[in-house]
Protein backbone atom coordinates (compact mmCIF):
# COMPACT_ATOMS: atom_id res chain seq x y z
CA UNK A 1 0.00 0.00 0.00
CA UNK A 2 1.18 3.38 -0.85
CA UNK A 3 0.37 7.04 -0.11
CA UNK A 4 1.46 9.45 -2.64
CA UNK A 5 4.46 7.23 -3.81
CA UNK A 6 5.05 6.13 0.17
CA UNK A 7 4.82 2.84 0.46
CA UNK A 8 3.66 1.48 4.35
CA UNK A 9 3.08 -2.13 5.49
CA UNK A 10 1.59 -0.73 8.08
CA UNK A 11 -2.61 -0.72 7.75
CA UNK A 12 -3.06 1.32 11.08
CA UNK A 13 -2.70 5.19 10.92
CA UNK A 14 -2.49 6.73 14.41
CA UNK A 15 -4.02 9.81 15.84
CA UNK A 16 -1.59 11.13 19.22
CA UNK A 17 -4.20 12.92 21.39
CA UNK A 18 -5.92 12.33 24.75
CA UNK A 19 -3.30 9.64 26.13
CA UNK A 20 -3.36 9.84 29.96
CA UNK A 21 0.33 10.16 29.59
CA UNK A 22 3.24 10.87 26.76
CA UNK A 23 4.60 7.21 28.32
CA UNK A 24 1.24 5.71 27.21
CA UNK A 25 1.44 7.51 24.22
CA UNK A 26 4.62 6.26 23.45
CA UNK A 27 3.78 2.40 24.40
CA UNK A 28 0.77 2.52 22.35
CA UNK A 29 2.47 3.98 19.28
CA UNK A 30 4.93 0.94 19.38
CA UNK A 31 2.44 -1.70 20.14
CA UNK A 32 0.05 -0.24 17.55
CA UNK A 33 2.61 -1.13 14.87
CA UNK A 34 1.56 2.14 13.07
CA UNK A 35 3.77 3.75 10.30
CA UNK A 36 2.29 6.73 10.16
CA UNK A 37 0.89 9.42 13.32
CA UNK A 38 -1.37 12.58 13.25
CA UNK A 39 -0.09 15.91 14.99
CA UNK A 40 -1.67 18.90 15.25
CA UNK A 41 -0.71 22.69 15.30
CA UNK A 42 -1.92 24.88 18.20
CA UNK A 43 -0.88 28.12 19.78
CA UNK A 44 2.34 27.60 22.01
CA UNK A 45 1.65 28.89 25.31
CA UNK A 46 4.32 30.73 27.65
CA UNK A 47 7.25 28.73 29.12
CA UNK A 48 6.00 25.28 29.63
CA UNK A 49 6.99 24.58 25.79
CA UNK A 50 4.59 21.97 25.98
CA UNK A 51 4.76 21.71 21.86
CA UNK A 52 8.70 21.32 21.89
CA UNK A 53 8.60 17.92 24.36
CA UNK A 54 5.42 16.72 22.61
CA UNK A 55 7.86 16.97 19.32
CA UNK A 56 10.81 15.57 20.91
CA UNK A 57 8.82 12.41 21.71
CA UNK A 58 7.26 12.03 18.00
CA UNK A 59 10.65 12.82 16.72
CA UNK A 60 12.14 9.73 18.70
CA UNK A 61 9.45 7.40 17.48
CA UNK A 62 11.11 8.02 13.82
CA UNK A 63 7.32 7.81 12.12
CA UNK A 64 6.09 9.33 9.06
CA UNK A 65 3.66 12.35 10.45
CA UNK A 66 0.35 13.36 9.31
CA UNK A 67 -0.23 17.01 10.39
CA UNK A 68 -3.99 17.87 10.57
CA UNK A 69 -5.99 20.98 10.08
CA UNK A 70 -8.32 20.07 12.71
CA UNK A 71 -10.54 22.57 14.20
CA UNK A 72 -10.80 24.73 10.93
CA UNK A 73 -13.66 26.22 10.04
CA UNK A 74 -12.81 27.95 6.89
CA UNK A 75 -11.21 27.46 3.77
CA UNK A 76 -8.68 30.56 4.58
CA UNK A 77 -8.01 28.93 8.12
CA UNK A 78 -7.56 25.12 6.41
CA UNK A 79 -5.09 26.50 3.78
CA UNK A 80 -3.04 29.11 5.89
CA UNK A 81 -2.85 25.72 8.79
CA UNK A 82 -1.40 23.49 6.35
CA UNK A 83 1.39 26.15 5.06
CA UNK A 84 2.67 26.32 8.85
CA UNK A 85 2.57 22.67 9.02
CA UNK A 86 4.40 22.03 5.85
CA UNK A 87 7.35 23.95 7.08
CA UNK A 88 7.21 22.65 11.00
CA UNK A 89 7.02 18.99 9.90
CA UNK A 90 8.76 19.40 6.67
CA UNK A 91 6.20 17.20 4.65
CA UNK A 92 3.76 17.94 2.49
CA UNK A 93 1.36 15.48 3.67
CA UNK A 94 -1.60 17.10 5.49
CA UNK A 95 -4.57 15.55 7.13
CA UNK A 96 -7.40 18.34 5.15
CA UNK A 97 -10.14 19.44 8.06
CA UNK A 98 -12.69 22.09 7.43
CA UNK A 99 -15.25 21.29 10.02
CA UNK A 100 -19.29 22.76 9.32
CA UNK A 101 -21.23 21.08 12.23
CA UNK A 102 -19.60 21.53 15.73
CA UNK A 103 -21.92 18.56 17.09
CA UNK A 104 -21.30 16.28 14.86
CA UNK A 105 -17.72 17.96 13.57
CA UNK A 106 -19.46 17.05 9.95
CA UNK A 107 -16.76 18.42 7.19
CA UNK A 108 -18.13 21.53 5.47
CA UNK A 109 -17.85 19.24 2.00
CA UNK A 110 -17.88 22.52 0.06
CA UNK A 111 -14.78 24.49 1.50
CA UNK A 112 -13.17 20.93 2.05
CA UNK A 113 -13.05 20.44 -2.28
CA UNK A 114 -11.85 24.49 -2.45
CA UNK A 115 -9.17 23.84 0.22
CA UNK A 116 -8.43 20.34 -1.43
CA UNK A 117 -8.04 22.48 -4.67
CA UNK A 118 -5.63 25.18 -3.32
CA UNK A 119 -3.84 22.54 -1.36
CA UNK A 120 -3.00 20.39 -4.57
CA UNK A 121 -1.65 23.11 -6.89
CA UNK A 122 0.81 24.42 -4.50
CA UNK A 123 2.24 21.42 -4.05
CA UNK A 124 0.59 19.47 -0.82
CA UNK A 125 -0.43 16.03 -0.75
CA UNK A 126 -3.88 16.30 0.33
CA UNK A 127 -5.49 13.37 2.46
CA UNK A 128 -9.10 14.29 3.10
CA UNK A 129 -11.54 14.13 6.02
CA UNK A 130 -14.84 13.69 4.46
CA UNK A 131 -18.01 12.40 4.40
CA UNK A 132 -19.03 8.86 2.26
CA UNK A 133 -20.71 11.20 -0.45
CA UNK A 134 -19.42 9.57 -3.93
CA UNK A 135 -19.93 13.35 -5.47
CA UNK A 136 -18.24 14.72 -3.15
CA UNK A 137 -15.36 12.29 -3.11
CA UNK A 138 -15.35 12.62 -6.90
CA UNK A 139 -14.74 16.51 -6.27
CA UNK A 140 -12.08 15.66 -4.46
CA UNK A 141 -10.24 13.51 -6.61
CA UNK A 142 -10.45 15.68 -9.54
CA UNK A 143 -9.18 18.61 -7.30
CA UNK A 144 -6.45 16.30 -7.40
CA UNK A 145 -6.70 14.29 -4.00
CA UNK A 146 -4.88 10.56 -4.57
CA UNK A 147 -6.12 9.13 -0.85
CA UNK A 148 -9.78 9.78 0.40
CA UNK A 149 -10.38 9.45 3.97
CA UNK A 150 -14.37 9.32 4.76
CA UNK A 151 -15.74 9.10 8.40
CA UNK A 152 -17.14 5.97 9.85
CA UNK A 153 -18.77 7.83 12.15
CA UNK A 154 -18.54 11.81 13.82
CA UNK A 155 -15.00 11.90 15.50
CA UNK A 156 -14.90 10.67 18.86
CA UNK A 157 -17.91 9.14 18.77
CA UNK A 158 -16.96 4.82 18.83
CA UNK A 159 -20.38 4.22 16.88
CA UNK A 160 -18.37 2.57 14.29
CA UNK A 161 -19.48 2.14 10.44
CA UNK A 162 -22.78 4.04 10.01
CA UNK A 163 -23.47 3.54 6.42
CA UNK A 164 -21.73 0.47 5.40
CA UNK A 165 -23.52 1.00 1.97
CA UNK A 166 -22.15 4.10 1.19
CA UNK A 167 -18.58 3.22 2.06
CA UNK A 168 -18.78 0.24 0.03
CA UNK A 169 -20.34 1.90 -3.01
CA UNK A 170 -17.24 4.25 -2.60
CA UNK A 171 -14.63 1.39 -2.96
CA UNK A 172 -16.21 0.06 -5.80
CA UNK A 173 -16.26 3.56 -7.26
CA UNK A 174 -12.63 4.27 -6.31
CA UNK A 175 -10.79 0.67 -6.85
CA UNK A 176 -7.73 2.86 -7.61
CA UNK A 177 -7.53 5.50 -5.08
CA UNK A 178 -6.39 4.53 -1.05
CA UNK A 179 -9.96 4.94 1.17
CA UNK A 180 -8.96 4.75 4.54
CA UNK A 181 -11.69 4.75 7.26
CA UNK A 182 -11.13 8.37 9.50
CA UNK A 183 -12.69 8.68 12.94
CA UNK A 184 -15.66 7.07 14.19
CA UNK A 185 -14.48 3.52 15.24
CA UNK A 186 -14.96 2.48 18.66
CA UNK A 187 -13.47 -1.48 18.92
CA UNK A 188 -11.40 -3.30 16.80
CA UNK A 189 -14.29 -5.37 14.90
CA UNK A 190 -15.33 -2.06 13.22
CA UNK A 191 -11.82 -1.83 11.86
CA UNK A 192 -12.05 -5.23 10.78
CA UNK A 193 -15.50 -4.50 9.21
CA UNK A 194 -13.81 -1.82 7.05
CA UNK A 195 -10.64 -3.80 5.99
CA UNK A 196 -13.41 -6.68 5.12
CA UNK A 197 -14.90 -3.92 2.51
CA UNK A 198 -11.46 -3.71 1.22
CA UNK A 199 -10.42 -0.41 2.87
CA UNK A 200 -7.11 0.28 2.32
CA UNK A 201 -6.20 1.48 6.11
CA UNK A 202 -7.96 2.79 9.19
CA UNK A 203 -7.39 6.04 10.91
CA UNK A 204 -7.40 5.82 14.73
CA UNK A 205 -7.08 8.11 18.07
CA UNK A 206 -10.15 8.23 20.84
CA UNK A 207 -10.47 4.71 20.66
CA UNK A 208 -7.20 3.74 21.37
CA UNK A 209 -6.58 6.70 23.90
CA UNK A 210 -9.51 6.81 25.93
CA UNK A 211 -9.31 2.99 26.47
CA UNK A 212 -9.05 1.90 29.99
CA UNK A 213 -5.65 0.29 28.37
CA UNK A 214 -4.67 1.94 25.55
CA UNK A 215 -1.62 0.04 25.10
CA UNK A 216 -3.67 -3.25 25.30
CA UNK A 217 -6.35 -1.93 22.72
CA UNK A 218 -3.70 -0.39 20.39
CA UNK A 219 -2.36 -3.77 19.70
CA UNK A 220 -5.97 -5.50 19.62
CA UNK A 221 -6.14 -2.68 16.52
CA UNK A 222 -3.39 -4.05 15.08
CA UNK A 223 -4.35 -7.38 14.87
CA UNK A 224 -8.11 -6.65 13.98
CA UNK A 225 -6.81 -4.45 10.88
CA UNK A 226 -4.64 -7.47 9.74
CA UNK A 227 -7.72 -9.83 10.48
CA UNK A 228 -10.10 -7.78 8.21
CA UNK A 229 -7.58 -7.44 5.66
CA UNK A 230 -6.42 -10.93 5.38
CA UNK A 231 -9.78 -11.88 5.32
CA UNK A 232 -10.75 -9.45 2.11
CA UNK A 233 -7.99 -11.03 -0.13
CA UNK A 234 -9.76 -14.35 1.18
CA UNK A 235 -12.81 -13.36 -0.51
CA UNK A 236 -15.20 -13.95 1.90
CA UNK A 237 -18.23 -16.28 1.01
CA UNK A 238 -22.08 -14.47 0.66
CA UNK A 239 -24.63 -14.61 2.69
CA UNK A 240 -27.66 -17.38 2.23
CA UNK A 241 -31.69 -17.29 3.38
CA UNK A 242 -31.67 -20.55 4.50
CA UNK A 243 -29.39 -22.73 5.98
CA UNK A 244 -26.90 -25.36 4.43
CA UNK A 245 -25.09 -28.38 6.28
CA UNK A 246 -21.93 -27.98 6.42
CA UNK A 247 -21.66 -31.58 7.04
CA UNK A 248 -21.94 -33.85 4.29
CA UNK A 249 -25.72 -35.48 3.98
CA UNK A 250 -24.56 -38.61 1.87
CA UNK A 251 -23.49 -41.43 4.23
CA UNK A 252 -25.33 -40.61 7.14
CA UNK A 253 -25.86 -43.66 9.60
CA UNK A 254 -29.76 -44.76 9.50
CA UNK A 255 -30.39 -45.06 12.81
CA UNK A 256 -34.23 -44.29 13.61
CA UNK B 1 3.79 49.38 19.78
CA UNK B 2 0.70 46.91 20.66
CA UNK B 3 0.09 44.10 19.00
CA UNK B 4 -1.76 40.71 20.24
CA UNK B 5 0.26 37.37 19.81
CA UNK B 6 -1.93 34.70 20.03
CA UNK B 7 -4.77 36.72 20.66
CA UNK B 8 -2.78 38.03 23.98
CA UNK B 9 -2.41 41.81 23.79
CA UNK B 10 1.58 43.01 23.96
CA UNK B 11 3.70 46.08 24.13
CA UNK B 12 6.75 45.42 21.93
CA UNK B 13 9.53 47.51 20.18
CA UNK B 14 8.68 48.65 16.68
CA UNK B 15 10.53 46.28 14.04
CA UNK B 16 10.61 42.69 12.67
CA UNK B 17 8.23 39.38 13.08
CA UNK B 18 12.29 37.80 13.69
CA UNK B 19 13.51 40.67 16.84
CA UNK B 20 9.67 40.27 18.38
CA UNK B 21 9.97 36.28 18.45
CA UNK B 22 13.47 37.22 19.78
CA UNK B 23 12.00 39.39 22.50
CA UNK B 24 9.50 37.27 23.47
CA UNK B 25 11.39 34.02 24.17
CA UNK B 26 10.96 32.05 20.95
CA UNK B 27 14.66 31.75 20.30
CA UNK B 28 15.52 28.29 18.82
CA UNK B 29 11.87 26.76 19.23
CA UNK B 30 10.02 24.45 16.36
CA UNK B 31 7.30 27.18 15.48
CA UNK B 32 5.45 28.34 12.65
CA UNK B 33 3.84 32.00 12.38
CA UNK B 34 1.47 33.67 10.67
CA UNK B 35 0.51 37.83 10.89
CA UNK B 36 -2.97 38.72 10.22
CA UNK B 37 -4.08 34.96 8.95
CA UNK B 38 -1.42 34.98 6.62
CA UNK B 39 1.59 32.32 6.55
CA UNK B 40 5.02 33.97 7.20
CA UNK B 41 7.85 31.55 6.33
CA UNK B 42 10.95 31.01 9.12
CA UNK B 43 12.58 32.51 6.28
CA UNK B 44 10.57 36.13 5.87
CA UNK B 45 10.59 36.67 9.23
CA UNK B 46 13.53 38.90 9.03
CA UNK B 47 12.36 40.71 6.61
CA UNK B 48 8.47 41.29 7.93
CA UNK B 49 7.76 44.60 9.77
CA UNK B 50 5.24 44.69 12.24
CA UNK B 51 2.72 47.36 12.50
CA UNK B 52 0.42 48.67 15.46
CA UNK B 53 -2.60 46.17 15.96
CA UNK B 54 -1.07 43.03 14.16
CA UNK B 55 -2.32 39.79 14.74
CA UNK B 56 0.76 37.42 15.38
CA UNK B 57 -0.07 33.65 15.37
CA UNK B 58 2.60 31.27 16.77
CA UNK B 59 2.14 27.41 16.29
CA UNK B 60 3.79 24.46 17.96
CA UNK B 61 3.02 20.65 17.34
CA UNK B 62 1.13 19.14 19.36
CA UNK B 63 -0.89 15.89 20.01
CA UNK B 64 -3.59 15.57 17.15
CA UNK B 65 -6.24 13.05 15.90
Amino acid sequence: MAFYGVELSSRLLLGTARYPSPAILAEAIKASWAEVVTVSLRREAGPERAGQSFWTLIRETGLKVLPNTAGCHTVKEAVTTAHMARELFDTKWIKLEVIRDDDTLQPDVFGLVEAARVLCEDGFDVFPYTTEDLAVADRLVEAGCRVLMPWGAPIGSARGLNNVYGLKALRAHFPDIPLVVDAGLGVPSHATAAMELGYDAVLLNTAVAEAGDPVEMARAFALAIDAGRRAFLARPMEPRDMAQPSTPVVGRAVLG
Amino acid sequence: MRIFVNGEQREIEAGTLAVALDGLGFTGRKIATAVNGRFVPATQRPATRLADGDKVEIVAPMQGG
